[in-house]
């Protein structure tokens, strides 16, 4: 683990952001207040006008651009989660995510001094053990997935269970689902015990919680879930699990950052934000930080709080970068795969 | 470059983003940073008279331009005059072709026009390549559309001629097109003058056209100051005047036009209300905050400046707008990632800093983020005003800037009370996350826009435009096109009205059915004032006589006080009135019309004194089938639902203006009468009414049917009187919304003239008679046009 995970975890820890010059630290479980999420206010069309700007209202370039794209590298959870990953499929993710970038790239964009690496691998459980051992004295973190992934409807102590054996084999992140039908039917205790339950099975491994928002539909929905998953004590709030039909969009992630943001206010304790799932290209990954930054500032750029759900988005990157140092446009082909 | 990456990952910068003004640069050069006004088809060349252009963003000077001298608006008029008879004589799906064709190239030119618009007006570039030129591209193909379908859709109207059009610097080229597009549909020629501190882009578009093959002098555009539009203004060669820009020129231009019979259409200022509630999205409306007081660096006159917060959210909100203020970014317009541009001139600037300068003296807590400014150029920093009362300047007072003022209130009731306290009437912005609230809400504003959860939408299909001091007159859509129209009748013959009634028949008629042995009952005719007859203020009357010469009665002789007290009681009226169902409105006009018919034989004999027993009887029939008209159409002139692109719905209504004040003529004394009032009151409007003062005892046959039948007092109001006297009173009279004047030209240009105070909407043939017993003049839309206005209501959906 790097020195700013290690504060993640520890008892007795500095200021993990601030906001509005106001310092906050790491979020704890708080007793649940139904008058929060009752007081969620959420209008869609203004929401999804607001989010159709950003990509409009902000542009980075050249040298900007190489920099914030490395930045996305950092904050990437390098990610395989299909049904025929094989250890060695891991292992391959592992070296890439130890190496995101060709050494000429590295070279010519002259940031050797950054050993720049992946914010976390994240895998199943079954692949936990390979990728500790594949990353082994990178300090880059092993995140599983979890709690009946993706769906989240296997029995409530075998989805504890699942989390203790993960963190037992060694993950340091535990990206947890929450049962969809809490949400629909405004079971909201039943919710905040699921992921509180979620997050003591953790120990000190992070936990982020998925929010399955292509599912959850409506974004006061997600608001919704998203004030019980951080009032539950989720280190991170997350989108998605890449599996249902409609993944992280730029409207979810509004509301969800909003409500950080808001929870921060009310609280002074920082949770973290991974969009996942469909963020294929570098040029999303710059609507997702323009927003990060916009909407909570620059602390909310760092792998503590910010991370990326993603599989195909580092070749993108890549490619881009490639060009950058070299003027020429590059083929996938040319660089080596995860 | 290897630090600087390193250093730049840890900062996070956004660092710059130029939009390339290479294409602008050349084209500027190309011309030598000089350029002439475009009269009938070239471009003239600049002689000693020029003014300059500069980038507000920097001070660089963009070009020389040509200042109109009367001469060239002779030269301008002359050419769009020439032109227009070829002009109207195509066909309009061959005007449609060019219409195209110019959206076509606004879209091929889309990004030289924005860079062009951002360099002269200081505008972000994302606004003006995002918003501006893609709207106006939106309106050439609509209004292509409307070319198309003018026949079909407008069938007996005729375009209002050569119009003179004026605009504003703050959206020149959407301006430019809002003005153009509608204009060429109708089949007008024009002569258009851009703001002087941004011609740039109207001089690329008549480039444009030029290159398209628009026929010479259907568009002419000259460049110049206030002067120049003062010339085009006055230029007697202009058939009407379509302006957009300050409520004080606005004031000037229906003064200076008052004794002619140019139409007018004004889009003035505006401090319109931004009300949230404390069931609203907070977040989302302080983003509507950005694209609303933020857009454009406020210059908008539609910016939703003055902020109306529910108390038990107001310090929450106000918290939200500061910590957003922070992140907007401020600097260089030709920067995509810039969210706040340059004032536009140093006048401009001055204006917005002494207006703030004033609202903290006056008391008011200003908030403004610790944002840098660049080093030079007209940046302003946007400002939260807390802490204002609305007496205070700044919240009556448009300043044009990025400058929003806060207030708070505890109802919905006192969320309106704040939110019509203003002479303004032009927009309004509602949050609420109950639909309840923002349909009531949106309907008790006085506004021509309203755009609940959202604002600053346009679309070419929604009319835009205001009430009140906010102007008259819409533009875009269907309402947008009448601006540019007039009924085909009027347009062709202009027969002045005589200025006294006809000579009284010497042949002696048959009226006289009393018993000349016994004297008849003495009979008091009085005012009819909130549903009650009055006596006249003055105490005095005035005699009445048949048109053989006899004496027949007196009349009241109405003064000003009178007057006050009609329109107060029509204002006591109005409203209750206009929020009455229609249906119940029908309901009383038939009950009117079913008492004129139990009085038929009475009225005629009395009528029968003033224009003879068959045109009397002739009148009462007429009478009686068109209030049954009105009647009719109470339920039925209906707004309508347009789809602009995107998805929501925006509601148009047509709602009652108020209080009208009708001038009525004297020919046709009770039909023409009638013919004004059911309109009027059929949309839900309050009326005061002045008779035709030869014959004005016919009211008293009229009150008493409107007595019997239900109809609320104060709806209708009689003073009978001088109608110059009385009509100069009402047409000051700042609680009237609307003054109809059917009499001589001199009558219409005293009250387009007394018109000023409030701006309120005059409407009148100027003197052209109209034939009320013709159906195709005297009733239908035309009047119940004038009797409503268009109030667009924005309607987002989805969830």
């Amino acid at each position: 683990m790097t020195a700013k995970q290690d504060a993640l975890v520890s008892p007795a820890m500095p200021p993990l952001a601030t906001l509005y010059g106001r310092a906050l630290t790491p979020n704890q479980r708080i007793p649940l207040n139904l008058d929060w999420v009752e007081e969620v206010r959420i209008n869609t069309s203004a929401v999804e006008r607001r989010a159709a700007t950003i990509p409009s209202r902000r542009s980075v370039k050249k040298d900007w651009q190489a920099a914030w794209l490395l930045r996305a590298i950092a904050c990437m959870d390098l990610t395989t989660l299909s049904g025929d990953d094989s250890a060695d499929r891991v292992k391959r993710l592992c070296a890439k995510a130890r190496r995101p970038l060709q050494d000429h790239i590295v070279k010519a964009l002259g940031i050797e001094e950054l050993h720049l690496q992946v914010g976390a691998v994240c895998v199943y459980h079954a692949f936990v053990e390979t990728a500790v051992k594949a990353l082994e004295g990178s300090g880059i973190p092993v995140a599983a997935v979890s709690t009946g992934f993706p769906a989240g409807l296997s029995p409530l102590e075998t989805r504890v269970e699942e989390i203790r054996r993960s963190v037992a084999a060694g993950a340091n992140e535990i990206d947890i689902v929450i049962t969809r039908a809490h949400v629909f039917d405004g079971e909201w205790n039943a919710l905040y015990d699921e992921i509180a339950a979620f997050k003591e099975a953790c120990g000190p491994a992070h936990m982020k919680s998925i929010l399955g928002t292509g599912d959850l539909l409506t974004l006061r929905n997600v608001a919704r879930a998203s004030w019980v998953a951080m009032m539950a004590g989720s280190d991170f709030i997350k989108t998605s699990t890449g599996k249902e039909a409609t993944n992280a969009t730029l409207p979810v992630s509004l509301v969800m950052v909003r409500a950080i943001r808001d929870y921060a206010e009310r609280t002074g304790m920082a949770v973290g934000f991974k969009p996942a799932g469909g963020i294929k290209t570098a040029k999303q990954a710059l609507d997702w930080m323009a927003t990060m930054k916009d909407e909570l500032g620059r602390p909310w750029l760092e792998p503590t709080l910010f991370r990326y759900g993603a599989s195909s988005m580092l070749a993108d990157i890549e490619r881009q970068l490639h060009h950058h140092t070299t003027g020429r446009y590059s083929a996938t082909h040319r660089h080596p795969i995860a | 470059m290897s630090t600087s990456i390193i250093e730049k990952f840890n900062s996070m910068d956004y660092g710059p983003a130029p939009e390339d003004a290479t294409e602008v640069t050349r084209w500027l050069d190309a011309h030598h940073r000089t350029f002439g006004h475009y009269i009938n088809g070239a471009f003239t060349t600049p002689g000693s008279q020029t003014f300059a252009t500069h980038n507000p963003a920097t001070g660089e000077h963009l070009a020389t331009i040509a200042n109109g001298t009367t001469a060239d608006v002779d030269a301008a008029v002359a050419a769009a005059r020439a032109a227009l008879p070829a002009w109207q004589a195509l066909t309009g799906h061959e005007r449609a072709r060019y219409l195209y064709a110019l959206a076509r190239q606004m879209q091929k030119h889309a990004r030289r026009l924005a860079v062009l618009e951002t360099l002269d007006n200081g505008k972000p570039i994302r606004e003006s390549r995002d918003i501006d030129i893609p709207l106006v591209a939106r309106h050439f193909y609509h209004h292509a559309g409307w070319a198309q379908l003018r026949d079909e859709e407008f069938p007996n109207y005729s375009p209002v001629g050569v119009v003179a059009q004026i605009i504003p610097w703050n959206f020149p080229l959407l301006m430019f097109a809002w003005k153009v597009a509608p204009a060429l549909a109708a089949g007008c020629t024009i002569v258009i003058k851009p703001a002087e501190y941004t011609p740039l882009t109207a001089i690329a578009f008549a480039e444009i056209a030029h290159e398209i093959g628009l026929p010479p002098g259907v568009l002419n555009v000259i460049h110049g100051d206030g002067a120049t539009g003062a010339a085009l203004v006055n230029h007697p060669g202009i058939d009407k005047i379509a302006f957009t820009g300050s409520t004080e020129v606005g004031r000037l231009i229906r003064k200076a036009t008052a004794a002619t019979p140019k139409k007018l259409s004004l889009e003035l200022g505006g401090k319109s209300p931004f009300i949230v509630f404390e069931d609203a999205d907070l977040d989302s409306a302080v983003e509507g905050l950005v694209d609303g007081i933020w857009f454009n660096q406020g210059q908008v006159c539609c910016a939703g400046s003055r902020l109306l917060v529910q108390e038990r959210v107001a310090e929450r909100l106000y918290e939200k707008i500061r910590a957003r203020m922070q992140t907007l970014r401020i600097g260089s317009p030709l920067d995509k990632s810039i969210d706040i541009g340059a004032i536009v001139d140093q006048v401009q600037y001055d204006r917005i800093q002494s207006l703030v300068a004033t609202g903290i003296a006056e008391g008011a807590t200003c908030h403004q983020p610790t944002t840098d400014l660049p080093a030079r150029g007209l940046f302003y920093k946007p400002t939260l005003l807390t802490n204002v009362a609305p007496s205070a300047t700044v919240a009556q007072q448009e300043i044009f800037g990025p400058v929003l003022v806060a207030m708070t209130f505890r109802t919905p009731v006192e969320a309106v009370e704040l939110a019509t306290n203003t002479t303004y009437g032009l927009a309004a912005s509602i949050w609420s996350e109950n639909i309840n609230v923002t349909i009531d809400i949106a309907a008790q504003v006085k506004a021509g826009v309203v755009w609940i959860n959202a604002t600053n939408l346009f679309d070419a299909a929604c009319g835009f435009g205001g009430y009140r001091e906010s102007g008259y007159g819409r533009e875009g859509g269907r309402e947008g096109m009448y601006e540019y129209l007039e009924p085909a009748w009027l347009h062709e013959q202009f027969p002045p009205l005589a200025t006294t009634p006809g000579e009284p028949s010497l042949a002696s008629d048959t009226w006289v059915s009393t018993d000349p042995s016994v004297p008849a009952i003495d009979r008091t005719i009085k005012n009819y004032i909130g549903g009650k007859q009055t006596r006249p203020d003055s105490g005095y009357i005035y005699p009445i006589y048949a048109r053989d010469g006899n004496l027949i009665g007196e009349a009241p002789l109405g003064n000003r006080k009178d007057i006050r007290n009609a329109v107060e009681a029509a204002r006591n009226a109005a409203s209750k009135w206009a929020k009455s169902t229609a249906h119940n409105r029908a309901q009383i006009l038939y009950f009117i019309a079913e008492n004129l018919m139990q009085r038929r034989a009475e009225i005629i004999t009395k009528l029968s004194a003033f224009v003879g027993p068959d045109q009397a009887a002739s009148e009462l029939d007429s009478s009686i089938e068109r209030t049954f008209t009105y009647a009719a159409w109470a339920d039925k002139f209906d707004g309508t639902v347009h789809n602009p692109p995107a998805r929501l719905i925006t509601l148009a209504m047509k709602e009652a203006i108020g209080t009208i004040a009708i001038l009525a003529p004297d020919h046709a004394p009770l039909l023409s009468l009638l013919s004004l009032i059911l309109p009027a009151i059929a949309m839900g409007n309050a009326v005061v009414a002045i008779p035709s003062q030869s014959a004005a005892t016919t009211v008293a046959e009229l009150y008493q049917v409107f007595d019997t039948s239900d109809l609320p007092g104060g709806v209708i109001n009689f003073v009978c009187g001088n109608p110059l006297e009385l009509g100069k009173t009402l047409s000051e009279h700042d609680d009237v919304d609307a003054i109809w004047s059917f009499r001589d030209a001199a009558a219409a240009a005293l009250v387009k003239a007394s018109s000023v105070g409030n701006l309120k909407q005059v409407f009148t043939t100027h003197g052209a008679a109209i034939d009320w017993f013709n159906t195709q003049q005297a009733e239908g839309r035309w009047f119940l046009r004038h009797a409503t206005q268009v109030k667009n209501i924005w309607i987002p959906y989805g969830e």
